[in-house]
């Protein structure tokens, strides 16, 4: 399974947990915890297409409403429907249960462009 | 200390068979003379309750409102600045406040009249050539602004300006309203100084923008010092500019917007000229436009021809009608009051006084609370807090314990951009006691983060209603109707 370690990161906070030419997407601790108490999730649609840096999804928490950026471009295979129940779910476990959503990649290159954990956790 | 229960309804203190008033049975029953079809087949659920019980309920009610009357409401963003009286008593006039919407227009002279002349009185204000006093919010001026915007690309047959550039720092309903009216929304970041980032604007701009919305002063209460250069590069890649007049009572009297290079603008006749707003009513935004988007301007527009005053017909280029009528007109006569009140002079000093008491709490709290863009701030100010300093106290926390105190707490979380936010705006009819008092409560509250944090965690404590689960109440609601 995915964990902070094995996860590449993008500047907005999101993390990918890439396997061949899938990624699983969520949010990073760090975020999670600067969103604060999440309370909905909107989800993107099964087989819609999403861009590199464009939205994907929304995360809404008592504060605010956050939009959630694609790592990477492609087409969204699974989406964790857990989140509509149980959005505190990314709250509890950003790199577990609180996953958002799977993409089949299109332009795999992209993910080199990722920042490690190591990298990532310097600019917080 | 008041003991009386403020969380029944009334319906839920009614005791069968208690009343107020006994009439005079009835010498007809409504049976007597209505169709059977018309009458009710139980009675009315209604209270029962004595005058005594009644008159008790509705003023403790009325005990428990915060508001600009009884309350210091520095809720940034919003100018909750005091709303003179006279206006009330004038707005209440019954040659306005009961006229028909459908009397016929010479019996409605007046207030066509008061429209024409407020008309006049924005022109001067802004600089715009010409008005609409329809929509009925700030918002909803936005609106009409970016629809009038639409038809003006249109109307030039250019059809691929689907894009509207909007900054980190404009009002959330700028983006909005962007995409309530079809176009694409393209946000950029601001510069590290807070303001917009040239830059960034010069690679979002081009023969897709539309429009480029700004708040100004922006929402972190910074005046766009680089307008002037920054107008000329929209226009010359074929966009309009729209300003959100939302903070117009920062520079009213000191900045007209048209000659800044603005386009269309609102005005939030509800901040700036002192009419009413929150729960207090509807608001007014009227939007002023310069001379080549006249045409575009929505209907209900009031014509004078030296004689009488009448509704205009709208132009063939017109986007129609927004709203009805003679839009929130009791809001707009109470705006009409306020510029008549004050002439530019006035509206200048009026501006320089906000923007002096928002650096005058600054000046206090800065040592406490850290200012997030530490520059002379207009006419509202961004605090941040110095986690390391504060024990686990969140904004919200603090937000809280000012209750507690006797003050509406400020605007919190808000502008998103800048972490814990607190955003303080007194307005400029706040009396510099009323602001010491108000920096008193605030070091108050950051000496007790040091020693009681929990006392904080809690607030408010002396509030009728205690410390509100958010996060349930939005995870799992509890709706009734």
């Amino acid at each position: 399974m995915y964990n902070q370690e094995n996860c590449k990161f993008a500047k907005t906070h999101e993390w990918a947990f890439i396997e061949g030419d899938t990624a699983v997407v969520g949010i990073s601790d760090h975020a999670q915890h600067e969103i604060s108490d999440i309370v909905f999730v909107e989800l993107p649609k099964t087989g819609a297409k999403v861009e590199a840096g464009k939205r994907a999804a929304v995360i809404e928490s008592v504060k605010s409403a956050s939009d959630i950026y694609a790592p990477v471009s492609g087409e969204v295979i699974a989406v964790n429907d857990a989140l509509t129940g149980d959005p505190a779910l990314v709250n509890k476990a950003p790199h577990g249960e609180g996953w958002i959503f799977k993409v089949k990649m299109s332009n795999p290159a992209e993910a080199e462009a990722l920042a490690s954990y190591a990298d990532y956790k310097a600019t917080l | 200390m008041n003991n009386y229960p403020h969380n029944l309804l009334s319906i839920e203190k009614s005791v069968a068979g208690r009343r107020g008033v006994r009439f005079a049975p009835a010498s007809k029953r409504a049976g007597d003379y209505l169709p059977a079809g018309l009458l009710r087949g139980e009675e009315p659920r209604l209270p029962q309750l004595s005058e005594l019980d009644t008159v008790r309920h509705f003023s403790n009610l009325s005990r428990l409102n915060v508001g600009l009357d009884t309350h210091f409401y520095p809720l940034g963003s919003c100018t909750m600045k005091y709303n003179p009286k006279a206006y009330e008593a004038l707005a209440a006039h019954d040659g306005f406040a009961a006229a028909h919407p459908f009397a016929p227009e010479q019996s409605a002279q007046g207030t066509l009249e008061l429209l024409y002349k407020l008309e006049e009185l924005l022109k001067a204000a802004t600089g715009f050539d010409a008005f609409t006093l329809q929509p009925a919010a700030g918002a909803h001026g936005e609106f009409t602004g970016a629809l009038m915007a639409k038809a003006y690309h249109l109307s030039r047959k250019d059809k691929a300006r689907t894009e509207i550039i909007v900054p980190d720092t404009a009002h959330g309903t700028n983006p909005a309203t962007a995409a309530m009216c079809g176009f694409g929304v393209i946000s950029i970041k601001s510069a590290p100084d807070g303001r917009v980032d040239i830059e960034e604007l010069k690679k979002a701009l081009g023969p897709k923008t539309a429009l480029v919305m700004l708040t100004i002063p922006n929402t972190v209460g910074l005046f766009e010092k680089d307008i002037k250069a920054i107008a000329p590069l929209i226009h010359e890649a074929g966009a309009l500019l729209y300003m959100d007049g939302a903070n117009f009572n920062a520079v009213i009297g000191t900045v007209k917007p048209a000659e800044m290079g603005v386009d269309i603008m609102h005005i939030n006749t509800h901040k700036t000229l002192s009419t009413p707003h929150g729960g207090g009513g509807p608001g007014a935004g009227a939007v002023g436009v310069v001379k080549n988007l006249e045409e575009f301007l929505p209907q209900g527009r009031v014509a004078f021809d030296g004689k009488k005053y009448s509704f205009a017909k709208p132009s063939k280029r017109s986007i129609g009608a927004v709203k009805s009528f003679y839009g929130n007109i009791g809001v707009l006569i109470r705006a009409y009051c306020y510029l008549r009140q004050h002439d530019g002079q006035t509206l200048k000093e009026i501006s320089q006084n906000a923007v002096l008491n928002a650096n005058y709490l600054k000046a206090l709290l800065q040592k406490h609370f850290p200012v997030f863009f530490d520059y002379p701030c207009m006419h509202e100010c961004v605090f941040t807090l110095d986690a390391a300093k504060m024990n686990g106290v969140k904004t919200l926390d603090i937000a809280k314990r000012l209750l507690d105190m006797g003050f509406h707490a400020p605007t919190i979380y808000f502008p998103l951009l800048v972490p814990e936010a607190l955003m303080v705006e007194p307005t400029e009819t706040e009396s510099r006691e009323t602001m010491d008092n108000f920096a008193a409560a605030m070091i108050k509250i950051y000496e007790e983060a040091q020693t009681s944090p929990d006392l904080l965690h809690k607030a408010p404590q002396n509030c009728p209603v205690k410390r509100i689960d958010e996060v349930s109440a939005a995870r799992e609601p509890d709706l009734h109707w």
